[in-house]
């Protein structure tokens, strides 16, 4: 990667090799008439140009979720009758280079009869809101209720009732690499190659197969360096089952690279909620119940998670706190728009950034400290595991604790009398806190679609050299290198011998693939299951070379306790294999191969808190200080473990600040650029001061939680709850997201017309 | 219709007939074979791309090929010296942990070097002014705006 040599789908040059550009829909709401394809195949180097009709023996887009009642929208990879979304493909084009093929794609004449489409979820709802599916009558795709305890008797008992209504708007995954694939189909075994930009690919090889009509075991799925995912890769599109079916009409090998342009239109998108939250609590504090009803974008049809997304914030809905009643409903909504799927966080930050600011805005109500108000409501260290009103059970946890060790980095007493100092000027200081909680490593097979166990192989190799495969696939976590280094410690062979692969089906055994910060707690432990059972059989060799029944294993040597007498694990793994003799009940070969089931999910959990700055003249908010304390369990790798804490911020940050896919009631995508949709810069970014406190987690032998998600969740209500805070004197209790300097603007000159 | 350029790329000559309308991306990437150089956006705007021309970063999404016939490019392959040490951007990167995903990378290296070779001694605003016009969606930059500072302290 430093030096230009990693290969990403792009780089993937084969002989013969075409490629593909798709034809998209203008509109996000139409009757195709007809598609005339005539000129395109005529153009000059097209090979060949397909439509819905030619490739309707292709199977459906996949998604995994049912829920009780759902209505579920029957998407062809290529559209035939009707449109749905703005970027919905009515037509493919293959021809010899990609400046042809986007020359032919634009000759490609669809006449379309225009609908009135729905550009967003509340819009959805509307009396005499158009049918986004026509079958049926109105735009609901789900209704889902969960209740714990009695949410009735509690608000009836509270002192204190808040209401806010609330948005998480849309943001776009933007991984710096758009999707892409490549096919090669090798007739003669009814081999499928393909090659693509994905987090599954196994679970990809099953789904595509299947769409396909090809045996499973015949189609080979290598996901090469991806760069970066964050959730929209963990998903099968139309454009993968396109190109591979091109591949196999036309017998050459097709490529295709979506632009950044399709990237914004047609792969899935995060958030989309629009929440009203109600929390109830007692005079000093007490919270005694949360209720959320949360309306679900759902976008135009399913992706692989697209219903579930939602449910996950009603689990955590609590957030770190003793609310045993809670209500949560959701109406999930069809709009004209790309469909929401699992971004980053997926679920879960939408709902910790509703309870975080509710403990805000029940804090401000009652005039208290918001840091004493979450002490007051902290479950507490002793009570683990905790069960909570949602069904989960927390595993582990010193929640004030680590609070505290953010309070004190950052000086919060002293902030608090500086910023009493700077409001007497006039000035606009906030101090914003976010104590948050996440459901990591996913999960438990029974609540993950498709299964959420994970797989490891560890082979020693006959030189001593060790191999490992794993089932999850890695694109900038660095588990190749917390693999290696757990693989090091265990054997103690030097990480430098120590190959960790992924990523390509025909090597690797079934896997589950990376998302939901899963990597390291659930693969992790699968290699780390896989090496004990590398050790047992080490001591076994040993136990036969060293002549011994008493021998122990440590750093790479087998030792015989009695005499002293070693053997290292290269020996072993030369005898192993060699296998002149052979201990008793066992067999030749250093291999072993674990799935791990996950018997809980972990609970990761941390405190967030900014300190920042409004410039009353251009409503910028300038963060001054940013520090976070955040407990994951035990950590392997510290650098590793910050990178994805840095990286999660900017996306809590872009989210709080910046980042916003907005439809307009056309369903057309305003924001569809890096021009229009603002994602943090360098400059954008504050130095983030991050540090760590430690409850290893019971669930899994290595103690880890995971890390991915940490700082995307965190991080936003901290902005958040810093800017109103910094608004508060101006009366302002609460502001939806971006906070774009000309919305803070607006609201600070309405409320000082003076000083503009 | 072609046109033939001659370049040098990393020190070596090439020629090659091209069409007007062919980015400079696309030429080192499909006619040269150097996809070390990355395309994220097209339109100028993520950096991925950035490779030097004539000593100067430039995107080269935003460039046609044949707008760099005669001149001298450099691209993250052509970053280590000819024994393969690398580059002290690419120390920098290495040690501090400047990438995750690794795709913004190569446009991240070359935009590095720039800075540097500018302003041996940049702050961490001008660091973070010099990376701007690169996006990276995985590190939140600050591994990045570490590495650039360890590289510059190597360079003294
Ligand atoms: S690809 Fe050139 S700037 Fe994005
Ligand atoms: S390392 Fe992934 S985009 Fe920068």
């Amino acid at each position: 990667m430093l030096t230009g040599t990693a290969t990403y789908v792009d780089d993937i040059k084969m002989p013969n090799m075409l490629y593909a550009a798709m034809v998209r829909s203008p509109h996000a709401a139409a009757n195709i008439r007809s598609v005339d394809i005539s000129k395109a195949a005529a153009h000059p180097g097209v090979m060949a140009v397909y439509t819905g009709v030619d490739i309707k023996d292709v199977g459906a887009i996949v998604c995994g979720v049912e829920l009780p009642g759902m209505r579920k929208p029957h998407h062809t990879v290529i559209a035939t009758d009707r449109v749905y979304l703005v970027g919905h493909i009515v037509a493919v084009v293959v021809a010899k280079d990609r400046y042809v093929a986007a020359d032919a794609a634009d000759l490609v004449e669809v006449d379309y009869d225009v609908l009135d489409a729905v550009g967003g979820p509340e819009q959805a709802l509307a009396e005499g809101a158009p049918a986004v599916h026509p079958q049926w009558a109105d735009n609901i795709a789900f209704k889902f209720e969960q209740k714990g305890g009695d949410t009735d008797a509690a608000f009836a008992s509270a002192d204190v009732i808040c209401k806010q209504r609330m948005i998480s708007q849309r943001m776009v995954a933007n991984p710096m690499e758009t999707r892409g694939c490549v096919a090669s189909w090798h007739a003669a075994d009814r081999a499928l190659t393909i090659y693509t930009s994905t987090q599954i690919p196994h679970l990809a090889r099953t789904i595509l197969a299947g769409m396909l009509g090809l045996d499973e075991n015949r189609l080979r799925l290598i996901a090469p360096e991806v760069g970066g995912g964050f959730g929209c890769k963990l998903n099968v599109y139309p454009e993968e089952a396109i190109v591979s079916f091109a591949a196999m009409k036309l017998g050459v090998p097709v490529k295709w690279i979506e632009t950044r342009r399709e990237n914004f239109l047609s792969t899935i998108q995060g958030r989309g909620h629009v929440d009203y939250w109600e929390i109830a609590a007692k005079r000093d504090g007490t919270i005694v119940g949360v209720k959320v009803k949360i309306i679900q974008d759902l976008g135009a049809y399913f992706q692989l998670l697209t219903p579930a997304i939602p449910t996950l914030s009603v689990l955590m809905m609590p957030g770190l706190y003793n609310a045993r009643n809670i209500h949560a409903e959701i109406v999930g909504v069809f709009t004209n728009c790309v469909p929401t799927d699992a971004v980053r966080g997926a679920g879960r930050p939408e709902a910790t950034y509703g309870i975080e600011r509710m403990v805000d805005v029940l804090a401000a109500e009652l005039k208290m400290d918001p840091a004493e108000i979450r002490f007051k409501n902290f479950v507490a260290a002793d009570q683990f595991p905790f069960a909570t009103a949602t069904g989960l059970n927390y595993d582990s946890g010193d929640y004030a604790n680590t609070f505290t060790k953010a309070l004190d980095t950052i000086g919060y007493k002293k902030l608090r009398e500086e910023q009493a100092t700077a409001r007497k000027q006039g000035r606009l200081v906030g101090i914003g806190i976010s104590t948050y909680g996440e459901i990591c490593a996913m999960g438990p097979s029974p609540a993950v679609a498709a299964g959420g166990w994970e797989s490891a192989t560890v082979k020693v190799e006959p030189s001593g050299k060790v191999t490992i495969l794993t089932g999850i696939s890695p694109h900038g976590q660095g588990e190749e290198t917390t693999f290696a280094q757990i693989a090091g410690d265990e054997l103690g062979v030097p990480i430098d011998d120590v190959l960790v692969l992924h990523g390509d089906t025909s090597i690797v055994q079934y896997g589950i693939g990376t998302f939901g910060s899963r990597g390291t707690a659930v693969g992790g432990t699968a290699v780390y299951l896989a090496l004990q059972d590398i050790k047992e059989k080490v001591i076994r060799w040993g136990s036969m070379l060293l002549d011994s029944n008493d021998v122990r294993f440590e750093g790479g040597m087998c030792i015989d306790n009695a005499s002293g007498k070693s053997v290292s694990i290269q020996t072993i793994a030369a005898a192993a294999y060699r296998a002149m003799k052979i201990p008793t009940h066992s067999e030749p070969g250093l291999v072993a191969t674990r799935f791990w089931e996950p018997g809980n999910f972990t609970y990761p959990f941390g405190a967030h808190i900014i300190h920042s700055e409004i410039d009353p003249k251009t409503g910028q908010v300038e963060i001054k200080r940013y520090v976070m304390v955040d407990d994951i369990g035990n950590i392997l790798n510290p650098m590793i473990v910050d990178g994805q804490l840095h990286g999660g911020a900017s996306w809590g940050l872009g989210q709080a600040l910046w980042e916003h896919a907005i439809y307009d009631d056309a369903g057309q995508l305003v924001t569809g650029e890096f021009m229009d949709y603002a994602m943090a810069r360098a400059r954008m970014m504050p130095w983030i001061e991050s540090s760590h406190t430690c409850t290893p987690s019971p669930v899994n032998p290595l103690g880890v939680k995971g890390v991915g998600e940490a700082g995307t969740i965190g991080s936003t209500p901290a902005m958040v709850n810093s800017v109103v805070d910094a608004l508060a004197p101006l009366g302002v209790t609460h502001v939806d997201m971006p906070l774009t300097p000309e919305k803070l603007w607006r609201i600070i000159s309405a409320s000082q017309p003076e000083a503009n | 219709m072609t046109q033939t350029i001659s370049v040098t790329i990393n020190g070596k000559p090439y020629t090659h007939d091209v069409e007007p309308r062919l980015l400079l991306i696309h030429y080192l990437r499909e006619v040269v074979g150097l996809t070390g150089s990355h395309i994220g956006c097209e339109t100028s705007l993520c950096g991925a791309c950035t490779v030097e021309v004539d000593g100067r970063a430039i995107k080269s999404c935003t460039m046609f090929a044949v707008q760099a016939n005669g001149a001298s490019i450099l691209t993250v392959e052509g970053l280590a010296d000819a024994s393969g040490k690398m580059h002290r951007v690419q120390e920098g990167f290495w040690n501090e942990h400047g990438l995750q995903c690794g795709f913004c990378t190569p446009g991240m290296l070359m935009v590095s070097k720039q800075i540097l070779d500018r302003n041996p001694s940049p702050t961490e605003t001008e660091i973070r002014e010099g990376l701007d016009g690169n996006l990276c969606r995985c590190t939140g930059y600050q591994h990045i705006v570490k590495a650039v500072q360890a590289a510059a302290k190597a360079g003294v």
